[in-house]
């Protein structure tokens, strides 16, 4: 690739980013009222999406092979326990990090 | 009192309005430091070993600014040039967002002008924190989620030049480390779940990613996900309007 082609491919993948991000904004614009649907989406998607979010982080996990997804079954485990425990975000996430660590570091 | 002592207190009350939004913004992204640091550098290092030098990835994680396309566009840059096919690449991969503007909508509005850049630096660490965070009343909430957007994107870019530089001279082992972005999602998802009495849209968006997943394969299933919850929560609107549970 020349440079040119370089820096096109790479603005082509900003432009890309930025329509997914910029259209819902252009689509509904906030001086008129949003529809109801969209409305109803909004509110009701934050939960689907950490939930597809939570789905994505762990999708190269193999359940059937290695370690059978153990390591990151056990660093979740700690991290809802602490935070149901102390709830303090922070805690939870830095417990279960370093879990996880720990586990694929020296266990598995 | 004279205009400009007028003027003087505003701009004063103003400034103190923007530092302490900048004050309450930082500790939310604490994790997203940890978790953009490890895995900026790991992509820097992974531009450098790849031969681009470490203004590639500086100015990537600018523009871009979104991790999983930046790692594909390394292997764009690398294989024959593809206009058509790189814009597919980047709509397909980066397509949530469109959700988290869906969801951002009422949010975002009256923000002025920082909405241009609330929504540039929408990322999914940037759109979580702004979406579930609960603002203190007194703080100012457009310069609250500019300050976790802008925080974000220097840790990506500052991680990103890091990697970029110092290449594979570094070597530390920090495996398992990219987990702190999982258990951020797992806190936030648990949050959401503990607000709510009725769990329907949750379990909607956990199903229906996991039977994707299962039957597309973790490189193709984000799409599918996207239209069965785009569908099921269509279908089910009356009941969860009715139990209500919802942000």
């Amino acid at each position: 690739m020349t440079l040119t082609q370089q820096v096109i491919t790479i603005a082509l993948c900003a432009l890309g980013t930025m329509a997914t991000r910029f259209l819902p904004f252009l689509l509904f614009s906030s001086r008129k009222p949003t529809p109801g649907y969209i409305q109803y989406l909004g509110k009701a998607l934050p939960a689907a999406i950490f939930g597809m979010l939570v789905v994505y982080c762990l999708k190269n996990v193999s359940f059937l092979s290695g370690s059978h997804g153990l390591p990151e079954l056990a660093a979740i485990l700690v991290v809802v326990g602490l935070h149901l425990w102390k709830h303090q975000m922070l805690w939870s996430i830095a417990g279960g990090t370093v879990c996880y660590m720990l586990l694929v570091q020296f266990i598995f | 009192m004279n205009n400009n002592s007028y003027d003087n207190l505003s701009s004063r009350q103003n400034r103190q309005k923007i530092r302490q939004a900048a004050r309450q913004a930082f500790p939310p992204t604490i994790p997203i430091f940890a978790g953009f640091w490890f895995l900026g550098i790991t992509y820097g290092v992974y531009m450098n070993v790849s031969g681009f030098n470490f203004l590639y990835p500086l100015f990537m994680s600018m523009a871009i600014f979104g991790g999983s396309l930046e790692f594909v566009a390394v292997e764009m840059l690398l294989s024959a040039f593809a206009p058509v096919q790189t814009l597919i690449m980047a709509l397909m991969i980066q397509a949530r967002h469109l959700f988290y503007g869906i969801a951002m909508l009422d949010k975002f509005k009256g923000t002025g002008l920082k909405k241009i850049y609330l929504i540039f630096g929408m990322c999914d660490e940037s759109f979580s924190i702004n979406c579930s965070a609960q603002i203190p009343e007194d703080v100012d909430r457009g310069w609250f989620m500019f300050f976790v957007t802008l925080y974000d994107q220097i840790y990506w870019v500052t991680g990103a030049a890091l990697g970029g530089v110092l290449g594979s001279l570094i070597s530390f082992n920090t495996e398992g480390l990219d987990f702190v972005m999982t258990a951020m999602f797992v806190v936030i998802f648990l949050e959401q779940w503990l607000k709510e009495k009725k769990h329907y849209t949750a379990v909607i968006g956990v199903l229906a990613s996991v039977v994707c997943l299962l039957i597309c394969g973790p490189d193709s299933f984000l799409i599918p996900t996207m239209v069965c919850i785009l569908l099921l929560l269509t279908l089910f609107r009356k009941p969860i309007e009715k139990a209500g549970d919802m942000i």
